[in-house]
């Protein structure tokens, strides 16, 4: 066989979490619009099923507005047994002030998901998670999955090989998305992959279990975001889920002390039901998050996607994984294997992601010092509020901030958009307002519930 | 109301897009089942009955021709919004996004042109019957 895919062709997936899943779904999907029977395995040790880290690919748990939409018009429409929670709008904090902002339309764009069987003090699972059922995806289209962690793989004669304690196998692709979260690098640099790693933080998650009732009074179907003055914290947010929320800390190097930090600001505390006292739930974790990517993410017949080549700076992950992946799968099936296929048809997807988070770190350092600098941040959430109030009114700082927050837009266009004169006049005279305004007054935007107090 | 049903709940009958109407976006049907019908004059005739999974709507998102029918729901309905901009965007970026469009319409252009053949027939069929009918009385 060359280096193309042909009928009997085989396909090896080392991890089987989103990126993994989806490659091997768009793979055959993309192979049985050719007439083409390829032969898949997912190499994926956890068992998804199971509550605790055993089954956790520890993550926020949101699925981004553009990712349930892509993903709907690829027939794959997330079901109630995985989505805990639609999420409509977002209710952003400050140590002064929250304000609600919805969806245009008022529809639940977004989807709060556990990513294995639940926090590790369950008591009932009433939900699935999302890497189980994108793995059963893969599998219904005929992908073998081999529930082994994969400790050695090789060369044969040109084709990468895959070595088990039980024998060996060859494949005519071989496919990375081991995540930052596993030794899975070392593999690639065995099989010669040169360059840069991943680079990576440690972020933060706790699950909390508050029950289905308070969460729905105090948090309702709105993701929490806060916007405080903290060093070393970019995004911290609270999820809520069906019984329990997950709280999520994203920044540089996230320890102990900035956990505790957070959990005592005054935002915080009001955020949460005033019985609530402030710590951290039963299952608390610091994964690695990837803040930049790798330099070369393939070979001659070898890929790499998702979290373990490229992925979104602190939004959108699965996103990211998603549209490595089938750019991936893409190339697979209608192009070819090798390396210059690869950078063909991969690259340009690979560094599209690439190249956005450039624009999203520049965009943090703004927000940055727009938090350590009241009148400013104030001003923000005045202009946010004032427009929500008004229906009809241009949205500009709502959609600025929406789009950060849920990682529905790339950060460049966000760049962009704030590009806009117009935004920045009115910006300032928030701002100006702001500075010379009431101090300590709690404001709420029209459309706001309770759920911001 | 299932806390993780994604999209907007339509009540029976609501409209979700009118004909005539300028069309920005198309909709994924989450659960339940909408109605497509299309207005001639004062006459309302029912084109189809979509359900669960289904696209509806993408035609005003490639022509740029006003919406060519109502949709509305039948029963309760969850429907989840796409927004025209940002969807063609992404198929600039990954054109197999258009894979599954393409399969709906030509799904629709199957089910056209069985309908079309059997209107065709059924006025032939209509002017054997009075013959055949005369002979029999004959
Ligand atoms: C704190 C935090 C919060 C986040 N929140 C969100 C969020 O809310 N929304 C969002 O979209 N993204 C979020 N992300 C990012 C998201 O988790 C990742 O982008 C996503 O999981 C990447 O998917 P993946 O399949 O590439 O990697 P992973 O999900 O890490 O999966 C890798 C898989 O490979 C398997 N594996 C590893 N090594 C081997 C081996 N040697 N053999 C066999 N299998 C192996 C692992 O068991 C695992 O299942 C968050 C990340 C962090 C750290």
């Amino acid at each position: 066989m060359g280096m193309l895919l042909e009928d009997g062709s085989r396909v090896g997936v080392i991890g089987g979490g989103p990126a993994g899943s989806l490659f091997a779904y768009f793979l055959l999907t993309f192979a049985q619009r050719m007439d083409m029977p390829l032969s898949v395995d997912i190499y994926e040790p956890r068992d998804f099923s199971k509550p605790g880290p055993a089954g956790c690919n520890m993550c926020g748990g949101i699925v981004s507005e553009s990712l349930v939409q892509a993903l709907a018009v690829d027939g794959i429409n997330l079901p109630g047994s995985i989505v805990q929670r639609g999420i409509d709008s977002y209710v952003l904090h400050s140590e002064r002030e929250s304000i609600r902002i919805d969806t245009p339309l008022r529809e639940k764009r977004i989807a709060a998901i556990h990513r294995g069987g639940g926090p590790r003090d369950i008591s009932e699972r009433t939900w699935g998670g999302l890497d189980g059922y994108l793995l059963k995806l893969a599998q219904d289209l005929g992908a073998n999955v081999v529930p082994t962690r994969v400790g050695e793989v090789g060369w044969d004669d040109g084709r990468p090989r895959v070595k088990l304690k039980d024998g060996e196998r060859t494949y005519d692709l071989l496919v990375g998305a081991t995540g930052v979260n596993s030794s899975g690098w070392d593999l690639w640099e065995k099989l010669g992959f040169e360059g840069k790693r991943p680079e990576t933080t440690k972020a933060y998650i706790t699950e909390l279990n508050l029950g289905n009732r308070t969460i729905n009074e105090t948090f309702g179907n709105s993701m929490h975001v806060f916007f405080l003055d903290m060093p070393r914290l970019d995004c911290a947010a609270i999820i809520p889920k069906g019984d329990y929320v997950t709280v999520c800390l994203l920044g540089d190097d996230i320890d102990h002390d900035l956990v505790h930090t957070f959990f005592e600001n005054p935002a915080v505390q009001r955020a949460f039901p005033v019985t609530w006292i402030a710590g951290e739930g039963a299952c608390h974790c610091s994964p690695k998050i990837n803040l930049r990517e790798a330099s070369k993410p393939f070979v001659d017949r070898v890929v790499l996607i998702g979290d373990c080549g490229a992925t979104r700076l602190y939004k959108d992950g699965i996103g990211a994984a998603y549209r490595t992946a089938k750019a991936a799968a893409r190339t697979a099936v209608f192009s070819g294997v090798t390396a210059s296929d690869f950078e063909k048809h991969y690259l340009p997807a690979y560094e599209l992601i690439a190249r956005d988070n450039r624009f999203g770190r520049l965009i943090f350092r703004v927000v940055h010092r727009v938090k350590a600098f009241p009148p400013l941040r104030h001003g923000a959430l005045k202009m946010a509020a004032r427009e929500q109030a008004r229906p009809g009114a241009s949205r500009r700082m709502s959609i600025v901030l929406w789009d950060m927050f849920t990682g529905s837009a790339p950060y460049r266009e966000i760049f962009f958009r704030t590009l806009d004169p117009r935004f920045w006049v009115r910006f300032g005279w928030s701002s100006i307002r702001a500075g010379g305004g009431r101090r300590g007054k709690q404001m709420e935007a029209a459309h706001g519930t309770g759920s911001a107090g | 109301m299932e806390p993780g049903a994604l999209g907007r709940e339509y009540e029976d009958r609501e409209v979700i897009c009118r004909q005539g109407d300028r069309g920005d976006c198309m909709y994924v049907i989450q659960s339940g089942t909408v109605d497509v019908l299309h207005q001639d004059g004062g006459a309302e005739v029912l084109v189809g009955t979509m359900k669960a999974g289904e696209i509806v709507g993408e035609m005003a998102l490639f022509d740029r021709q006003p919406r060519s029918a109502t949709v509305r729901a039948r029963g309760a309905a969850r429907v989840l919004t796409l927004d025209k901009r940002a969807f063609l965007r992404r198929v600039h970026e990954d054109p197999s996004l258009a894979f599954r469009l393409l399969e709906t319409m030509s799904q629709r252009i199957r089910a056209l042109n069985t309908e079309l053949a059997s209107l065709k027939q059924a006025p032939a069929a209509t002017e054997r019957e009075p013959a055949r009918l005369a002979g029999r009385r004959g």
